[in-house]
């Protein structure tokens, strides 16, 4: 058996950016009726077999399509470009300076006596930001020429940045009751 | 596994065939068993009519087992060789089971694996085999009052069951000759026995005392997906502990502390359950106390029962707080709550989970059978008795996996609340010049450090060609089923070396095991083994070619050259006269081709179910795309 088909063509939907997260779960909802283990349960064990491969096919198309980031560095994949595995991409040091201030904003939030008020507002701005990256990433990848594609894919690692300092954010509030 | 099927030939796929399916609640204190008869989901009653067979086992000098009241009468008269609570150290290792302390009387031996036996005059017994005797109780029960044998059953387990328990649950099915459709997390059978699984989406809280223990879960339904966004309660908290409030308070009544035996302490733990019964009904209870030649005769109301357990109540309301608070949400977020259990028929109980939510309770089933219920719910659709159904849960991992990398530190592979089933691969590579081996460490836990989590297996990958530090690229592959079961998978990509397993948890039984004790099981002679695993193999061919013939009628003219199916059917031909002989072996050989045969004509199915499911609403889409 070969699934290799396109995350997109798999779940029927057009291959892009801006995708419609309804239909996408409507779409997986679906799959997941005719291709669950639990339809096959009466069945051969190797109808079984086949069923749990293609439904974990399904989880692992929408579990990476329904995240920006992941939608991003799926699509480049498609075009062969690797954002995934670590140091494909230089950044520029203004960049990364700009994140460890970042990291040092949120250190000193974690030391205020009750940071909740600051914490939302860091969470905001962050949010913010990447919701810009965003936008930057699709007016490129729109374009699609290589070189817009390099601009791209190094948005994406931006991106990456980001969300990292997302969980952060997620991890301190939670460890604040 | 062959040692699975259990259908008679013949019967087993034949379309119309309603096909006989169970529901186990296989639980601390009681077990029981359900199935859906005439469109009811029920549970099945013995022959004195009583459903709940409480979870005891005990052994006796001759190899017998005992199971349920008779056994449990034992419980502290012979309490090494009766088992009770045995849920309690499924998947545990003998470190854990030191843990558990005083509170379990048995002998514990080591085997190699580092799994608890249980040393019994009936010879040493790991909690597999206790727990696959109480099934075979069941199973027998359920064969009985449904006259055939069971295609399959679905058994609950707590939603928090880690990889470990959830896979000794599934090998003591396995041992006691069950099919497994599936495990089930308790909570979730207990929210489909009241169909809140129809509703498009909402959060449900289900509240189980149960004798010994007491859990909460918080569960987010989405459209069919039952996810897990907490538990917690605690595990020395029941039932029971009620009666213990109300006995010790009518060991102070009667005035008989000081002369307390074991045997004056059961008869106060029984007679405080049934007065705890009665004030379910009743304002008011009496209680005769047959005490050394004379009779107490104690009344209680039921105001003075629930200032007694008032304080146990209150502690499993902030347990509930706790889980809402956990689970991410308020405590106006719940939309169902679900009341399972035996002792939450008390009215205190009802009445202080309604007011912390301040809405009406699901009660309506007894809140005994309710898991059962739900489970018999999902086994006869899992069977294949509604094909129409709409039902499907689906299920998230409780719990992430991950292996051991350089430091003792935990690479997190799968993080937990994935939907399942899911796969997912992870590229390593060597530590030191022309190392030839890997070794792999497998956990489970949210914690960064390995010790802090809990270690499922190991194996070691072998002959990596050497190479310099760096430059071999393994790719290690996470499996996990529809069960929540994981298998790991190593390959070396540049000589494609490869070591797979399905994880035996650390503490589980191995293969090898669960085929021996399967065999001690069976009548030891040679002639009886031939012949049963004869029969095995003819359920297996028969199954086969049926599934074959159905799928051929419905897709073959869509999806098979006139030649291929000629070429499908002749080899089905080959398979039905193979599967008249004798020979098991053969046909095993005649299943292993014609299911090859076959392959490719399943994956076209499946394709074309893929694009079933799509068609209607977007075809122009996919038009587009290709």
């Amino acid at each position: 058996m070969d699934i290799q088909q396109n995350y997109f063509a798999f779940l029927g939907l057009p291959e892009s950016y801006d995708i419609d997260l309804k239909a996408l779960a409507a779409r997986s909802h679906e799959l997941q009726k005719t291709l669950h283990p639990d339809r096959f349960a009466h069945l051969s064990e190797r109808e079984k077999r086949l069923s749990v491969q293609y439904t974990a096919y399904l989880n692992e198309a929408v579990t990476t399509l329904k995240f920006p980031l992941g939608r991003a560095q799926y699509l480049l994949h498609l075009q062969g470009i690797d954002t995934i595995s670590e140091a494909s991409v230089q950044l520029e040091p203004a960049f990364l300076f700009e994140q460890m201030a970042l990291r040092d904003d949120l250190e000193d939030i974690k030391a205020l006596s009750s940071p909740e008020d600051a914490l939302d507002k860091f969470m905001d701005s962050v949010a913010q930001q990447l919701f810009g990256y965003q936008k930057t990433f699709a007016e490129c990848y729109a374009v699609g020429d290589p070189e817009s594609l390099e601009r791209a894919a190094a948005v994406v690692r931006k991106m990456q940045f980001m969300v990292k300092l997302q969980k952060e954010i997620e991890l301190v509030e939670s460890e604040l009751d | 596994m062959a040692l699975l099927q259990i259908a008679e030939p013949g019967q087993s796929s034949l379309p119309h065939q309603h096909r006989l399916a169970v529901g186990i609640d296989l639980g601390t204190t009681n077990s029981l068993v359900a199935s859906v008869r005439s469109g009811e989901s029920a549970t099945l009653p013995d022959h004195n009519g009583g459903h709940l067979l409480p979870s005891v086992v005990r052994y006796l000098e001759s190899g017998e087992a005992v199971v349920g009241a008779s056994a449990r009468e034992f419980a502290s008269s012979d309490a090494y060789n009766t088992i009770v609570s045995v849920k309690r150290l499924m998947g545990r290792g003998i470190k854990d089971v030191a843990a558990f302390g005083e509170v379990l009387p048995y002998e514990f031996e080591e085997d190699q694996g580092g799994m608890p036996f249980i040393k019994t005059v009936a010879g040493s017994k790991s909690p597999v085999e206790v727990s696959a005797d109480i099934l075979r109780v069941l199973v027998q029960r359920a064969q009985e009052t449904l006259q055939g044998e069971l295609t399959g059953a679905v058994i609950t387990v707590p939603a928090y069951f880690d990889d470990a328990q959830r896979q000794a649950t599934k090998d003591a099915a396995t041992l006691a000759n069950i099919k497994v459709l599936r495990l089930l997390s308790e909570p979730t059978a207990a929210a489909v026995a009241y169909g809140l699984d129809q509703k498009d989406e909402g959060v449900i809280l289900v509240y189980d005392l149960g004798g010994g223990t007491f859990d909460v879960s918080v569960l987010r339904l989405n459209k069919g997906v039952f996810e897990v966004l907490a538990t917690g309660g605690d595990s020395a908290l029941g039932g029971d502990d009620l009666d213990r409030a109300l006995a010790e308070w009518l060991a102070i009544q009667a005035d008989v502390t000081m002369t307390m035996t074991a045997g004056l302490s059961r008869q106060l733990m029984e007679q405080a359950r049934e007065a705890k019964e009665q004030l379910t009904l009743n304002n008011q209870a009496w209680v005769n106390l047959q005490l050394a030649g004379k009779e107490v005769s104690v009344t209680i109301s039921r105001s003075q029962f629930e200032e007694l357990i008032s304080t146990l109540v209150d502690k499993t309301v902030r347990a509930c707080k706790r889980v809402v608070r956990d689970a991410g949400i308020v405590l106006d977020d719940v939309n169902d709550i679900v009341m399972v259990g035996g002792s939450t028929r008390v009215p205190l109980v009802r009445e202080r989970v309604t007011s912390l939510f301040g809405r009406p309770l699901h009660v309506d089933i007894d809140p005994d059978r309710v898991v059962a219920i739900g489970a018999a719910i999902q086994a006869d659709v899992l069977a294949g008795n509604k094909p129409d159904s709409e039902m499907l849960l689906l299920d998230v991992i409780p719990l992430s996996l991950g292996l051991e990398t350089m430091g003792g530190l935990v690479e997190k592979v799968i993080h937990r609340n994935t939907a399942i089933p899911v796969a997912r691969a992870q590229e390593f590579t060597t530590y030191q010049d022309g190392q030839t081996a890997m070794a792999v460490h497998i956990l489970q836990g949210e914690r960064e450090l390995v010790e802090d989590c809990r270690s499922l297996a190991r194996f070691v990958l072998q002959g990596i060609p050497p190479m310099v530090a760096g430059a071999a690229k393994i790719r290690v592959t996470f499996q996990v089923d529809a069960d929540g079961l994981l298998s790991v998978e190593a390959k070396e990509l540049s000589t494609g070396v490869e070591s797979s397993i399905q994880v035996k948890p650390s503490y589980g039984l191995s293969d090898t095991q669960i085929a021996d004790m399967l065999k001690a099981s069976y009548s030891s002679a040679e002639e009886d083994k031939q012949k049963r695993l004869l029969r095995e193999q003819k359920v297996d061919a028969d199954r086969l070619v049926s599934a074959l013939e159905q799928a051929i009628e419905i897709d073959g003219q869509a999806l098979l050259t006139e030649d291929e199916r000629k070429g499908l059917e002749a080899e089905i031909l080959v398979l039905k006269s193979v599967r008249d002989g004798s020979d098991a072996r053969e046909i095993e050989l005649g299943v292993e081709h014609l299911a090859k045969a076959s392959d490719e004509f399943a994956s076209r199915r499946m394709d074309l179910n893929i694009q079933r499911a799509l068609q209607g609403h977007s075809i122009q889409e996919i038009e587009e795309i290709t």
